[in-house]
């Protein structure tokens, strides 16, 4: 038996830390808890938890199917509890899905043209690429937390007030 | 106010203080008593002896504990002097510009600033690393590996005895696209020398289920992140996993504390994948305290531009360290044309 616990926490089960002041302003650190985000927002709201200029984490609920989604560049997902199926398209026209010149994730209204390239299931801790070229879509049995590696996008949602430490 | 090369020369490093490069450097024979090699750079003179590294340089001289300054440098070494600021303490540190880098004595510190005894030298950053890495070499003994957590390694005290060369020579791991991938950087094993550390021996290891269909082999592609942290050798090492354009995921093992007090040029984001971190802040330019932040597993913070952070593990932990590595930013912070903190609300 392991001498030693390793606390990951769950949509389901987390505890949040702090930020304590001497001088400063808490909103300075805008301090948020993935779970806690996951599990207040609608299924597949991709909510900005992180943001250096152009680039941030997206936090979502994976919970049902999810809408197919594309980017004009890689973008990377992270599974943070419970099961989640990753679906990927190679798209025949990506251009045409997605302005290659845009940034984000574009949700599409419909899946374009294109080859089944595949499925992955990620459990707690696992990564998967996103890759240029191919539209994705999720499904998730129960509700799970994904953290999702972007550029800030159509699909973006931003509610720093309702997350954020203040 | 001194005019930023960066927009005088964009080909150039910045060099807001207008210092001059100095291009003197000195490794002096091994000491006859101590067995250690001292070092010149500059009019910055590095000692060591059984307990501390000793540095002096005009009108001043100071002292660290031997074991925290080789965590430190051996940190600087091995991120290429990193983003911004690193404080070895609240006297010593390194700035990066770039290819260029200053050190300073006090610079940092608002006693030392206020009394004008700050003191700073500018060099090529090539040269500088090159003694640098030359004192880890020499002041590393054999048994003692500055990456590792102190529990988990030998004494660096006493007189010259061996060196580790495999431990002081580690290259940073900086995947292309994502761990894993085709031609990327690969997975740990035990088979490739990385056995699960001792206290995340409860990390699962199991491996996404990946089902391709014929052709997109090497397209569809996922790996276990938090296994692949839990054989990680090292701690406070960030090592790139993805990258999104200039978005770089530089995950990382946390135990004990950081050996520095970084001072970024930048937002620094920290995402606790699992266990906690606390975090002291203080400012960037004076050392003043301004917070602490207890991060637990799923909590995500930034660390303002203009300050200088230390984080403290008691349970090795996993911290997702996320930057933005464009080299626009430092010029456009100093300026003053971008935010410290990257949102308000
Ligand atoms: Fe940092």
């Amino acid at each position: 038996m392991s001498d030693y616990t390793t606390v990951f926490g769950s949509i389901d089960r987390y505890e949040r830390g702090t930020v304590n002041i001497v001088a400063d302003d808490p909103k300075n650190y805008l301090f948020s808890n993935m779970f806690d985000v996951a599990a207040k927002s609608r299924p597949y709201e991709r909510v900005a938890v992180a943001k250096n200029f152009e680039y941030v984490i997206e936090v979502a609920r994976a919970e049902g199917g999810s809408p197919w989604y594309a980017a004009a560049h890689d973008e990377f997902v992270t599974c943070l509890d419970h099961r989640v199926e990753v679906h990927l398209v190679k798209l025949d026209d990506p251009d045409a899905a997605v302005d290659p010149e845009s940034e984000g994730a574009h949700r599409l209204p419909e899946l374009p043209a294109g080859r089944k390239m595949g499925r992955v299931v990620l459990g707690r801790g696992h990564m998967a690429i996103l890759p240029v070229g191919a539209a994705y879509r999720f499904e998730a049995a129960r509700p799970a937390t994904l953290m999702i590696q972007s550029i800030d996008g159509p699909e973006t949602v931003h509610k720093w007030a309702e997350i954020c430490q203040k | 106010m001194a005019m930023s090369d960066a927009i005088a020369d964009p080909t150039r490093p910045a060099n807001p203080r207008g210092l001059p490069l100095q291009s003197a450097f000195e490794a002096a024979p091994a000491d006859n008593r101590t067995g250690y090699r001292s070092f010149t750079a500059g009019h910055f003179g590095f000692r060591r002896d059984g307990y501390f590294a000793h540095i002096t340089w005009p009108g001043g001289r100071h002292q660290m504990a031997i074991d925290a300054f080789l965590r430190a440098l051996m940190r600087d070494v091995a991120w290429g002097f990193f983003y911004g600021t690193v404080n070895f303490d609240t006297v010593f540190g390194t700035t990066n510009y770039y290819g260029e880098v200053e050190m300073f004595a006090g610079a940092t510190n608002e006693a030392f600033i206020k009394s004008g005894t700050a003191y700073i030298e500018r060099f090529k950053s090539d040269e500088l690393m090159r003694i640098f890495k030359e004192m880890i070499g020499d002041w590393t003994n054999e048994g003692y590996d500055p990456f590792a957590a102190p529990m988990e390694t030998g004494a660096p005290w006493g007189s010259k005895n061996g060196d580790n060369d495999p431990a002081v020579s580690r290259k940073r791991v900086t995947a292309k696209r994502m761990v894993g991938l085709p031609g990327d950087t690969p997975l740990r094993t035990d088979a490739s020398g990385y056995p699960v550390n001792r206290m995340f021996a409860d990390v699962p290891q199991d491996q996404p289920e990946v089902y391709p269909e014929p052709g997109f082999e090497h397209e569809v592609s996922a790996f276990n992140l938090f296994a692949y942290l839990s054989r990680s050798d090292v701690t406070w090492n960030p090592s790139v996993c993805s990258v999104v354009k200039e978005s770089l995921f530089c995950p990382t093992s946390e135990e004990f504390i950081l050996p520095v007090e970084h001072g970024n040029d930048r937002p620094e984001w920290f995402v606790q994948l699992s266990d906690e971190i606390i975090w002291t802040t203080k400012d960037r330019d004076t050392g003043a305290w301004r917070a602490q932040v207890v991060c637990k597993a799923g909590d995500v913070c930034v660390m303002p531009a203009d300050v200088r952070h230390q984080g403290f593990s008691s349970k090795r932990s996993m911290l997702l360290v996320w930057e933005n590595g464009s080299p626009k930013i430092p010029a456009l912070i100093r300026e003053g044309k971008a935010p410290n903190v990257p949102v308000r609300f």
